[in-house]
């Protein structure tokens, strides 16, 4: 892309706009419910900054950040992988029932769970690539309903075949991985509570995630693809074939969400892993704009905001103002974004001189040149 | 009339409200009028028939005609008054528009129509046509003409907008010449030549597409047998065509839009599957080859619709020199973009073929008609072809690129390159073939002589007539 | 994530190529295909015994939950018809849900009616707002409003729910009822033909007793939305402006017609439909708000329209499809065990119309699908519970499947639009 300091700045004019505007909401919000903007701000900050607060937020964003890669490498090619959320939780339901049922030296039994929730997310997500190539059927809708029959089916498979009971409690589980197939963590000064270790592999997957998209020719295919398929069919891109392995990909990322959680804390499926992940990560994704750095943020803070809302409730303020100061900042971004990216094509068609090239043509019709100067909307 | 470029389509938009005026004045039968929408130049009696029809294919003729104007019963519809009208104006015109069919069935000539019954429908007295005979064939034009000069013995006005100096010259009353955005001269017909009005056009003589000596050699490049493809309700788009191209040839292909060339151009470039038939590239059969293969082999494209097929418009230029060769160098190494290597090539592009950028980061979208089809066509001649599928190469593009494309093509073709030409610019076909061919509903019916054959006959050729009809 | 999203849609599905003979779908074939689906359905019932298979309790409650579908699909179809692509349906639901169980508590169902219908009205505001005046993509913009409204529901649902008789954070304390009517002397009549279990006619009479009994005052006016949507979007002038918006703005603006506005309203009516539908959940389905309570049906009305090709008559079908669906598992499990058999039958059916016109891959699909249920049929005793509850979801999705292909959605769907910058 274009020179890196140029780049940079306006790029951060938009989603600092958009925390601005959005954190003005959330508090105009709270004073019509009667609630002080000032002591939840403050609050939150407080508390999100203990130690083992961070820890959890370091942790949260960890799991957040592989969400919103799975997302984020369909949304390169515009496809809408809505169904990360199904595709994680049944990932981590086989992947820890097969993890807990064999006993291998330590890499390979991480090895092994790792690669049947990657192909049990990816095999999820190829059943909407399939629908969608085959059939037209849009990815969002089918995603979506593959989301709830995945929790439908992961319902049924760990109440009849794949749990025990977890001892002293009404929860059931699978069969809790043994120590081969734990991750240790990372500990951290001021707190007993430790970093997942898998950090690091989140991280990896990120710069995976860079390099395929942006550097490789898949990625290339894949970028030309969600720009105009029209000029990617012409370019010599398999279509198809480019939506099967995307959506694989997706899915395959997908399935990591859970391990994190998994190898690092729970070390079991029960009824109460952490669910939502995905649509977190759809937000995420929208909010970082689909690049990995943004993303990392994006994932930092809303892990930050979901850690820090903890403390809300002994003030007695409705920790679910989050959720709103969340969805908000999305939506605020992807505007703020569009509007910067109009301005900005403006003054570079300003720049050339030229005005922008005329829409394409009718049947038959040949298309304009070029208008002078300023030949924008009126 | 004005070249592509000087500004005609922009004060064809003032004048209808879709644009505003930054200084001047509009006066409409004596009175000074501003016009902020279209609106508001529909109710002066201004109606504009624009060059890309303004039609939605899904709905039917009287929607279409009635939209923005609707007869009213209370707060329905009056669609028995409004088909009553439509019909009457379409009598009175001779337009022969059918309300109740759908515009997505209709062809070029007759959606042209119903653009025009569509502004009579607003009682226009003032009637813009915007580069009308682009898609016609001139059977077509001579039919428009006549309902022309019908219009105006109803005592309309037409303002007819043009870059085709004979057309302008045969049935304007009153000729404006307008250069990069200023008006140069205003003439009447019987006192100016085609050359003269050339010259006011473009300030020098306009380039005349033409080939020098033969330079076809007897190696077949690009062949072509029995290929037959279907659209997808079935029907042959492209039936048992043949044909074949040698290095060193500009093998032609003339026809009316939707008789088959968008369908023939896909099935050679592997964007649609071939029913029946071969296509050998220097006698390999590539006839199930996937796009990729064949433009690893050497087939290079340049499409139609530049913005739709040729271009990422949003990326950088130098993206968009690896598009279409995204798998070899310089764009490419190993399973990686070569960013550098594009960069470097996408700058000796702009320098070689004059693409007129600021540097190769800027989106594709910025560049003008003419530069964005240089930088194609420097793309698709780089890496060595061996053939080239050119599909309309200087449609919408001004003068000094056509020109310049032209030129490249010519010197291509000498290097030995064997070129398929897709053209609906009959000076174009005509000056540059060396082998001509008409399609008509997806067969080959003529081939004909571009060193003896007249636009007239090539019309004629293009949409079955016979001569004299 | 750019314009060219339909282009890839429409290309992906023109690139499946080879030959398409599509069928038109007249009157009588309609006509005959339904008659075909009710033989097929009683002669699963009789076979199998499951009453609830063609029972006026199941129509009943089918309708129940075909409502607020229709009015989700109903709310897609007038913001798709404008040019909107509004995946935000199930948020403004969510808010429909909410604001109608909490003013209707308070004041009275149908202040409830008009406050969940006001509170999707300002989703699809803000949904205008981000997609027609920012240009943001249409899907990023109606997910992101998803979650605002999940966000927003929760949190108004701590502030005003807690402490109130019934209610707390995640429910509201119960709603009044709106009034039932019933057809008296039909109803009774069909009872007794119901009971008789005669072949066809028990199922008719079970069908049409559960469509004119008990019937809530705002089913019928909801029921009524739909032609009331044909007639002002294909009769009336603004009807024609809007739907133009969605086929080829840049021709509407240039006769005059401000697609702005035209945009605006249609995705404002769209969260009105929507929210409409929600109240229907929160105040007819059940008598309160829950969390939760929409269940993706927001999506599933999405496909009610695009099944029913982006015209209401259609749309109605395929609501009423889903929601018989969702009834079903509603209901006798035993029910859901007899559809098992009609899937398979019907998957049967495909094959052979494929077989009959040589496209061997869809008969292949169509004979291994078939077969499977069928074999799941007689191998097993009852479905599961888990699965039971997936039914919908898994209906909307074969139906999609089969039906996907043979659409045509309005010409200027999802492309954001700017004014003057032509098409």
């Amino acid at each position: 892309m274009s020179p890196l300091p140029k780049q940079v700045l306006p790029a951060l004019v938009a989603p600092a706009l958009a925390l601005a505007f959005a954190t003005l909401i959330s508090a105009l919000v709270l004073l019509t419910s009667g609630a002080d903007p000032l002591l939840t701000f403050n609050s939150m900050l407080d508390f999100g900054v203990r130690p083992d607060q961070v820890v959890n937020t370091v942790n949260q964003a960890t799991t957040y950040y592989l969400a919103a890669l799975a997302v984020a490498v369909g949304f390169r090619m515009n496809l809408f992988n809505i169904g990360v959320d199904g595709q994680y939780r049944l990932a981590a339901l086989l992947a820890a029932y097969l993890g807990g049922a064999v006993s291998l030296p330590a890499p390979l039994h991480i090895a092994l769970i790792f690669l049947v929730a990657m192909a049990v997310g990816a095999a999820w997500a190829s059943i909407a690539a399939v629908l969608k190539v085959r059939r037209g059927v849009s990815e969002v809708i089918s995603t979506i309903m593959l989301n709830a029959i995945a929790t439908a089916l992961g319902a049924y498979l760990l109440s009849t075949w794949l749990s025990v009971p977890v001892a002293g409690s009404n929860n059931i589980g699978t069969k809790p991985i043994g120590f081969s197939g734990q991750i240790p963590g990372l500990p951290f000064p001021g707190t007993s509570n430790r970093i997942f270790g898998l950090v690091f592999a989140a991280v990896l997957v990120g710069v995976g995630y860079h390099v395929l998209v942006s550097r490789t020719r898949f990625g290339f295919d894949l970028r030309a693809t969600g720009l105009s398929t029209p000029a990617a069919v012409a370019s010599g891109v398999h279509v198809r074939r480019m939506v099967l392995v995307t959506m694989g990909i997706s899915g395959g990322i997908a399935g990591l969400i859970g391990m994190p959680q998994l190898l690092g804390s729970s070390h079991s499926y029960s009824l109460d892993f952490p669910a939502g992940l995905g649509f977190a990560g759809i937000g995420i994704a929208l909010l970082g704009r689909n690049n990995p750095i943004g993303i990392a943020f994006g994932s930092l803070l809303f892990g930050f905001l979901d850690q820090s809302s903890q403390i809300l409730d002994l003030e007695g303020i409705p920790k679910e103002i989050v959720a709103i100061m969340q969805a908000t900042l999305v939506l605020s971004v992807v505007s703020a974004y569009e509007m910067v990216r109009r301005i900005r094509l403006r003054q570079q068609q300003r720049q050339v001189g030229a005005g922008p090239a005329a829409a394409p043509p009718a049947p038959g019709a040949p298309p304009d040149a070029g208008r002078s100067g300023s030949g924008g909307p009126a | 009339m004005g070249e592509n470029g000087a500004g005609k389509s922009t004060l064809m938009k003032i004048l209808y409200g879709m644009q505003k005026p930054d200084e001047g004045t509009i006066i409409v039968n004596g009175v000074p009028m501003a016009f902020a929408t279209p609106a508001a130049a529909i109710s002066a009696g201004i109606g504009m028939v624009h060059q890309h029809f303004m039609l939605a294919e899904n709905l039917t003729v009287l929607e279409n005609v009635v939209l923005g104007s609707e007869p009213r019963r209370g707060i329905v519809l009056a669609r028995r008054a409004a088909r009553a009208r439509i019909e009457e104006i379409s009598a009175s015109y001779g337009l022969g528009i059918r309300p109740d069919a759908l515009v997505a069935d209709l062809g070029v000539g007759d959606r042209q129509r119903v653009e025009i019954g569509k502004v009579l429908f607003r009682g226009a007295r003032i009637l813009i046509l915007d580069e009308p005979t682009a898609v016609l064939v001139p059977q077509e034009v001579d039919e428009l003409f006549a309902n022309l000069r019908e219009l105006k013995s109803e005592g309309l006005t037409v303002i007819f907008i043009s870059h085709k100096l004979d057309e302008v010259l045969k049935v304007a009353d009153a000729i404006t010449v307008i250069r990069r955005g200023t008006t140069v001269a205003s003439v009447k017909p019987a006192d100016v030549t085609a050359r003269d009005l050339a010259r006011l056009m473009v300030g020098s003589e306009l380039p005349v597409p033409g080939l020098r000596e033969s330079t076809r050699t007897d190696h077949t490049q690009l062949t072509v047998v029995g290929l037959t493809a279907l659209t997808s309700d079935g029907r042959p788009a492209v039936d048992d065509v043949s044909l074949s191209v040698c290095r060193g040839e500009i093998v032609g292909i003339a026809g009316v839009e939707g008789n088959g060339q968008a369908e023939l151009v896909e099935s050679v470039m592997g964007m649609r599957p071939a029913e029946r038939g071969r296509i050998l590239l220097d006698g390999t059969d590539i006839t199930d080859w996937s796009t990729r293969a064949r433009r690893e082999a050497g087939i290079a494209y340049v499409p139609a619709d530049r913005q739709r097929h040729g271009l990422l418009l949003e990326s950088p230029l130098w993206e968009n020199r690896a598009l279409g060769h995204q798998t070899r160098p310089p764009n490419a190494k190993g399973p990686f973009i070569d960013r550098a290597g594009a960069r470097r090539d996408c700058e000796r592009i702009a320098r070689t073929y004059d693409v007129r950028t600021p540097s190769v980061d800027v989106p594709a979208s910025v560049l003008s008609g003419g530069n964005q089809q240089k930088l194609i066509v420097g793309r698709e001649m780089s890496d060595g072809p061996t053939v080239l599928i050119a599909a309309h190469p200087t449609r919408g593009v001004d003068v000094g690129a056509q020109a310049a494309i032209w030129d490249q093509l010519r010197a291509a073709r000498s290097a030995g390159l064997a070129v398929l030409l897709i053209s609906a610019d009959l000076d174009e076909l005509i000056g540059m073939s060396d082998t001509l061919w008409v399609l008509l509903r997806g067969r080959l019916v003529a081939q004909v002589d571009p060193g003896r054959v007249t636009p007239h006959e090539l019309g004629c050729a293009m949409t079955g007539a016979r001569d004299g009809q | 994530m750019t314009p060219s999203g339909t282009d890839f849609r429409r290309s992906v599905s023109t690139r499946l190529g080879g030959k398409n003979t599509t069928a038109q779908a007249t009157p009588a074939r309609i006509a005959l295909l339904v008659v075909g689906m009710l033989v097929l359905l009683a002669a699963v019932r009789a076979f199998t015994g499951a009453h609830d298979v063609t029972s006026s309790g199941t129509v009943r409650a089918a309708l129940a939950t075909a409502v607020p579908i229709a009015m989700a699909g109903l709310g897609g179809l007038w913001a798709e018809r404008a040019g909107v692509v509004n995946i935000g349906l199930e948020g403004m639901l969510i808010l429909g849900t909410w604001f109608g169980a909490w003013a209707g508590y308070q004041w009275g169902p149908w202040v409830g009616v008009f406050a969940g219908v006001a509170g999707g009205c300002l989703g699809g505001l803000l949904h205008a707002l981000v997609t027609v005046s920012f240009g943001v993509d249409h899907i990023v913009s109606g997910v992101a409003i998803n979650l605002l409204a999940l966000g927003l529901a929760r949190y108004l649902s701590v502030i005003a729910f807690t402490g109130t008789e019934g209610g707390g954070a995640t429910q509201s304390p119960q709603v009044d009822e709106i009034r039932t009517v019933s057809v008296p002397w039909l109803s009774d009549w069909l009872g007794t033909m119901e009971k008789r279990q005669w072949l066809l006619a028990s199922d008719l009479a079970g069908i049409v007793r559960g469509l004119c009994t008990g019937l809530s005052l705002l089913t019928i006016v909801c029921v009524l939305l739909i032609p009331l949507s044909f007639f002002v979007l294909w009769r009336t002038p603004f009807g024609l402006r809007l739907r133009s918006a969605g086929e080829n703005p840049a021709a509407a603006e240039s006769l005059g017609v401000n697609v702005y506005r035209m945009k605006y309203a249609a995705v404002v009516a769209s969260g009105g439909f929507a929210g409409l539908g929600g109240v229907f959940l929160s105040e007819v389905a059940s008598s309160i708000y829950r969390e939760g309570q929409t269940g993706g049906r927001g999506f599933i009305g999405l496909a009610a329209m695009i099944f029913g090709n982006w015209r209401p008559g259609g749309l109605a079908a395929g609501a009423g499809l889903f929601g018989y669906a969702d009834a079903l598992q509603l209901r006798q499990s035993s029910a859901v065990h007899a559809l098992l058999l009609f899937v398979g039958l019907l998957l049967l059916a495909l094959m052979a119309r494929d077989l009959l016109r040589k496209r061997w891959a869809g008969a292949a699909i169509g004979a291994v699908s078939g077969v499977g249920f069928l074999l799941w049929f007689a191998l097993s005793a009852e479905v599961p519970g888990q699965f039971v509850s997936a039914t919908p979801y898994v209906t909307t999705l074969v139906v999609l499947a089969v039906a996907s292909q043979r659409l045509r959605m309005p010409a200027a769907n999802g492309v954001p639009y700017r004014r003057g910058e032509g098409r």
